[in-house]
């Protein structure tokens, strides 16, 4: 089944300078119980966009008409706790395509991955530059060239490349699915258990 | 010769085929479900109309989304009705072995997987849940994942996954009295952060976690997803050994001794290398509470909360004390509370209900608190009531709910108040984890006694008097 594919994004940002961002946060546990994808988005930081009245918290930066784009810009350790992948789909599902920090949870990296939701890891200085520059100039542009690697700042010029598994990068520049290609070695599977149960 | 760490060994042994430049495609030996993260899953094996590859190696449970009273009846909120029956109804169609809600073997994933013999040492296992880690203490490879690889498990018995850097924690020494297995992983959590094992997985050794029981080590490993790592995981030894001597079956095992003879070779080797080394000393461990809305802003119970001791950035770090409407300074003990929670993966065993009563027997619930007694599962409740222990709780005030996750993540009707403070043993303090705006400490079961008692953040050696509890 092809998936979305990923190549060059060119974008404003949001940012969420905020360290250590769960996804209790991002997706709280009260709208889990779905048993579809879709949908998630309404609910993404719902805690923090709505005051316990309901009313919309115009604090928050995603009410914040100033910033939008397909970049969120995150504090370091994003995505941390439990392994719901509602918190991906949230994201996504807002209109999200790429999360960049200075390191994410290992469990949202992979969720991420697996969605087509790119996460892209800089150094915790260059993070603070960036936020510092999309806070002071909204309309402030980044670019992300998944075939290079490379993650830029566009009134800056400062780029940076930034890692990915080859087999991940191939999958999300090429629209591959995982089940697809792990449904294709049937057979080395089937003789991982034969040989081990001998 | 190669020296292999633990984990080396039973993760290069489930390696079906190695990407190139890429992640390790890895067999998996036990797979558990539950009814949040599971659905999707099952939708995408429907839409492919491709069968569960291995049903055999896969167990269900239902516990993150049902009530924990009137169980014997059917479940009110429509949603999380709809989200047990989809479990029931997958369960059947693909032949998948069910403990579902109310079902005599039913409880939470991380304590049934265990007491029920599925979990076992050189295993690899996942689940979409995070503190699949809790199983790592059997000397398994465990560890949580996505919807998106429970679909990859149910369909092939693989997950496709980069190999994770590894970690080693000795903690050394003895205990103090009152002081839990639950204090120990809080306090290495405050000490390196919540995302401080990021990327690693942990193999935790030293005579301090060769000194506990399996349920302890369980409650150890469990909450090493909270220090951001993979898992953890602690070597089998005889306390392993011993615990699954006991149990009354071990489903796919004929000949125990001979298992054993096996898993006794499930060990780092003596020079063995990891990325990390961490060493703590057991004797500087106190009773441990969280004072913020991450695990790792916790504090030894006698000391006051610090300025920013993991430099969480200012923004951060103050934005998480206004929620909990402490300050920079302030000292917990004494501090009223509302709620008291005993339950989740976390603290939802036998041993832990033993702990809790040993503080409340012959004593009175505070008026001001509001209790949350939840058993991890069936066989935990039964457990309470032929020790005797369901009396204890009774005659001191407090009502024991029906097993199930509660009130650890408040996605039934569970809910601690807002602005409400809750001493809890589970494993999250982040906001509104609990329900919104409720403001969760986390802390042993031993302290939540102590506060169900007192009303009060208390310190709980003040109750305790020899050291009997080591847990």
């Amino acid at each position: 089944m092809p998936k979305v594919k990923f190549d060059i994004l060119e974008s404003t940002c949001v940012p969420l300078p905020l360290q250590n961002i769960d996804t209790d946060q991002i997706i709280p546990a009260r709208f889990l119980s779905a048993t579809s994808r879709e949908g998630f988005g309404e609910n993404l930081f719902r805690d923090w966009r709505y005051k316990k009245t309901g009313e919309i918290n115009k604090e928050f930066v995603l009410n914040n008409p100033k910033y939008n784009g397909k970049v969120l810009v995150a504090g370091k350790n994003f995505g941390c706790g439990s392994s719901r992948e509602h918190a991906v789909w949230a994201i996504a599902d807002y209109g999200f395509r790429a999360v960049v920090s200075s390191f994410f949870a290992d469990i949202f990296m992979n969720n991420a991955l697996n969605n087509g939701l790119l996460p892209i890891v800089i150094s915790e200085d260059l993070l603070t530059n960036l936020q510092n520059i999309i806070l002071k100039d909204p309309s402030a542009k980044v670019k992300i060239d998944l075939d290079k690697q490379t993650f830029t700042i566009i009134p800056t010029g400062d780029y940076v490349r930034f890692s990915i598994n080859s087999y991940k990068k191939e999958c999300l520049l090429k629209g591959l699915d995982d089940i697809d290609f792990l449904l294709s070695m049937k057979e080395l599977i089937t003789a991982y258990e034969t040989k081990k149960t001998r | 010769m190669k020296q292999n760490t633990l984990f080396d060994k039973i993760w290069d042994s489930h390696v079906v085929r190695s990407i190139e430049n890429g992640p390790d495609v890895l067999y998996i030996d036990r797979h558990y479900i539950h009814e949040v993260t599971s659905p999707q899953a099952f939708n995408g094996l429907k839409e492919r109309d491709i069968p569960v590859f291995r049903p055999g190696n896969t167990i269900a449970t239902a516990d993150h989304n049902i009530p924990t009273r009137n169980q014997h009846l059917p479940i009110n909120d429509e949603l999380s009705r709809n989200q047990v029956e989809k479990l029931n109804e997958n369960c059947n169609k693909y032949g998948i072995e069910l403990f579902g809600y109310n079902h005599p073997k039913n409880g939470i994933v991380h304590v049934i997987g265990p007491e029920l013999g599925y979990t076992l040492p050189g295993m690899t296992i996942v689940c979409g849940d995070s503190h699949t880690s809790t199983h790592g203490a059997f000397g398994t490879i465990a560890f949580g994942i996505g919807t998106s690889e429970v679909e990859m498990v149910l369909a092939t018995q693989c997950i496709i996954q980069p190999k994770p850097k590894k970690m080693r924690i000795t903690v050394n020494g003895n205990l103090g009295i009152g002081v839990t297995s639950k204090d120990i992983i809080m306090y290495i959590i405050s000490e390196i952060s919540t995302g401080g094992a990021t990327g690693h997985f942990v193999e935790f050794s030293g005579s301090a976690i060769r000194s506990l029981s399996m349920e302890a080590r369980m409650t150890l490993c469990n909450m090493s997803i909270e220090m951001g790592a993979r898992g953890g995981i602690i070597a089998p030894d005889d306390t392993t050994f011993n615990y699954l001597k006991q149990l009354p079956a071990i489903p796919g095992i004929d000949d125990l001794g001979s298992a054993v003879k096996e898993w006794e070779k499930l060990r780092s080797d003596p020079d063995a290398s990891f990325d990390r080394e961490l060493e703590f000393d057991a004797s500087l461990i106190k009773p441990m509470i969280t004072y913020g809305t991450n695990p790792g802003m916790g504090i030894a119970i006698d000391s006051a909360i610090p300025e920013d001791k993991n430099n969480e950035g200012s923004s951060s770090f103050l934005k998480s004390l206004n929620y909990m409407g402490f300050k920079p300074g302030m000292k917990l003990l004494g501090q009223p509370v509302d709620y008291v929670f005993i339950g989740s993966c976390t603290n939802g065993r036998i041993e832990d209900f033993r702990a809790f009563a040993r503080i409340i027997r012959g004593r009175k619930k505070a008026g001001n608190i509001t209790a949350l007694i939840v058993p991890g599962s069936k066989k935990v409740e039964a457990q309470m009531i032929s020790e005797g222990l369901m009396e204890i709780y009774k005659n001191a005030g407090f009502e024991v709910r029906q097993p199930g996750c509660s009130s650890c993540l408040a996605m039934n009707e569970d809910k601690i108040p807002a602005g409400k403070y809750a001493v809890s043993t589970s494993n999250r303090n982040f906001e509104g984890r609990q329900g919104p705006g409720a403001r969760t400490l986390l802390a042993s079961p031993l302290t939540a006694a102590a506060a169900a008692i007192t009303g009060r953040i208390t310190d709980p050696r003040e109750f305790i008097t020899d050291d009997i509890n080591k847990k």
